[in-house]
């Protein structure tokens, strides 16, 4: 883990959650997506969340999935010891969703993502924002709004760390814990 | 080296919950995080999480029991798991050889998990010695031995009012002796970091030298609970009383019932916990166990989420037998 490098820094990412603000109401008013929920996915999605939700000024609170208990790894990988609660504050019944993460790679964790919030309510629409898009793709799954698209290589792994000042690191690490983003 | 525990596997991590001895304060402390989690799947519209769907998950009971055994049944199937629920009268079993048989010919219908509940102690770790590499087994009870699940949901109602551990000071009233429960709960109380265990009963409930336990002993109820931030009454067996230990019911709750008036002397702020069910008029009156202190109905609801924990961690170590990724 000696050989990450800081990708973007607190400020410029500052600048693309801007550019996703924008981005996210002018999909929302081409949808005619009023009163728009928002849910972030633990951890990297809540931390870029929590802006958004801010900067969009959605009035219902955040809601926030941990998406363990919906992992397709379960059998190989186990329990991750650290899981957290998911929080849905609102119906999800009949809203817009806006779905936040930080890297969208293989499409796993918005699959579990979107099955879990299924299981609150069945959901008008579904907008997925993530801050970074890498290629990886393992199932069909597209970002509506994305933040940035690094040209990264198969051995490249980029997380976000936070919660404050956010930062983005490009590391080569082995796939031993590799994630499901 | 210590002898290896049986209960974790070769990364350390839970594969059966057979008793708190000999695990760290890490592993239960996980456990209720864990556990923390789950209490939201129940409150959902969808009671359900797809983690063990397609694991068969048998409740065996050679001891009678409906909440234990509805509360295990119920979490397996908020995990998606199939459940398979197997009542067997300890009596139509001998011990040892039959045991065995009950558990190949359950083997042969491929069941990944075992839940036992058993009279007679080490009935679980017999299960879990002999059983095939991949399946788990969880103690629901055996003999006098320990009773994990029960402790840990008990840790988690403490938890949920109290937050640490460290600075309480926890009461558990009754027959000490013969309590597997007790015999958990101050296992993990301890294990947790709890300031000062206490245990009181008359001289005949209680083991020959109860300090080893690491509690603190006292004969008098009102003494006792003095100051304590929890009272956890436990079930009084109604068999003891035949057995020449106790007086009567009537006396008993004479001496060590738990009344409003007695529970003035604990904390203002102390909660009343019992493993249920209640006799009441025995261990307390009506009052105790509805009044607002009592937290007993929520600590069956957080049942569930402490054996939904316990189930998924267990089972996720079944990955290491998974084929190669």
């Amino acid at each position: 883990m000696n050989d990450d490098k800081i990708y973007m820094q607190a400020e410029a990412i500052d600048g693309l959650i801007g550019e996703m603000v924008q981005a996210i109401k002018t999909r929302l008013e081409v949808q005619q997506a009023r009163d728009p929920v928002m849910i972030g996915i633990h951890t990297g999605g809540v931390w870029l969340a929590e802006r958004l939700h801010k900067l969009l000024a959605i009035k219902q609170p955040l809601g926030t999935l941990d998406i363990s208990f919906y992992r397709d790894d379960f059998t190989r990988i186990g329990m991750n010891p650290k899981v957290k609660p998911s929080q849905i504050p609102f119906e999800v019944e009949d809203r817009h969703i806006i779905l936040v993460d930080d890297v969208l790679q293989t499409g796993r964790t918005i699959r579990a993502a979107m099955n879990e919030i299924f299981d609150y309510g069945r959901p008008a629409s579904i907008l997925l924002a993530t801050l970074v898009e890498r290629s990886g793709r393992e199932l069909p799954i597209q970002p509506s709004v994305v933040g940035v698209r690094p040209p990264l290589t198969h051995e490249q792994q980029i997380t976000l760390t936070g919660p404050d000042p956010l930062n983005l690191i490009i590391g080569t690490s082995k796939q031993e814990t590799r994630g499901t983003s | 080296m210590s002898k290896p525990n049986i209960q974790l596997d070769s990364h350390g991590r839970l594969k059966h919950f057979l008793t708190i001895d000999g695990l760290k304060r890490e592993m239960l402390t996980e456990i209720l995080d864990t556990a923390e989690s789950f209490t939201g799947v129940s409150e959902r519209v969808v009671k359900k999480v797809p983690l063990l769907r397609g694991k068969t998950i048998c409740n065996l009971f050679f001891e009678n029991s409906t909440r234990t055994r509805t509360t295990f049944e119920v979490a397996a199937k908020r995990l998606s798991a199939d459940v398979l629920n197997l009542n067997v009268g300890a009596s139509s079993t001998t011990k040892g050889e039959t045991l065995l048989d009950t558990l190949r010919n359950l083997e042969a219908m491929h069941v990944d998990m075992f839940v036992i509940r058993h009279s007679d102690s080490g009935a679980a770790h017999f299960f879990a010695s002999y059983a095939a590499p991949h399946i788990s087994v969880i103690n629901a009870g055996d003999g006098q031995h320990a009773h994990p699940t029960q402790a840990m949901l008990d840790m988690f109602t403490i938890r949920r009012h109290k937050g640490e551990f460290t600075g309480l000071r926890v009461a558990i009233v009754g027959d000490i002796l013969h309590s597997r429960v007790a015999r958990s709960q101050i296992l993990a109380l301890n294990t947790l970091g709890t300031s000062e265990v206490r245990v009181i009963a008359p001289r005949t409930l209680l083991p020959a030298d109860p300090r080893s336990l690491g509690v603190h002993v006292f004969h008098d109820l009102e003494e006792g609970i003095r100051d304590v931030d929890v009272v956890i009454m436990l079930r009084l067996q109604k068999e003891r009383m035949t057995g020449a230990l106790l007086p009567s019911e009537h006396e008993y709750f004479q001496l060590y019932g738990l009344t409003e008036k007695r529970l003035k002397a604990a904390k203002p702020d102390a909660i009343v916990m019992h493993p249920g069910p209640i006799n009441r008029g025995v261990e307390m009156d009506s009052q105790v166990a509805d009044g607002p202190r009592s937290v007993i109905l929520q600590q069956v609801s957080f049942g569930i989420a402490v054996r939904m924990a316990v189930m998924s961690m267990t089972m996720g170590t079944q990955a290491q037998g998974a084929a190669a990724r």
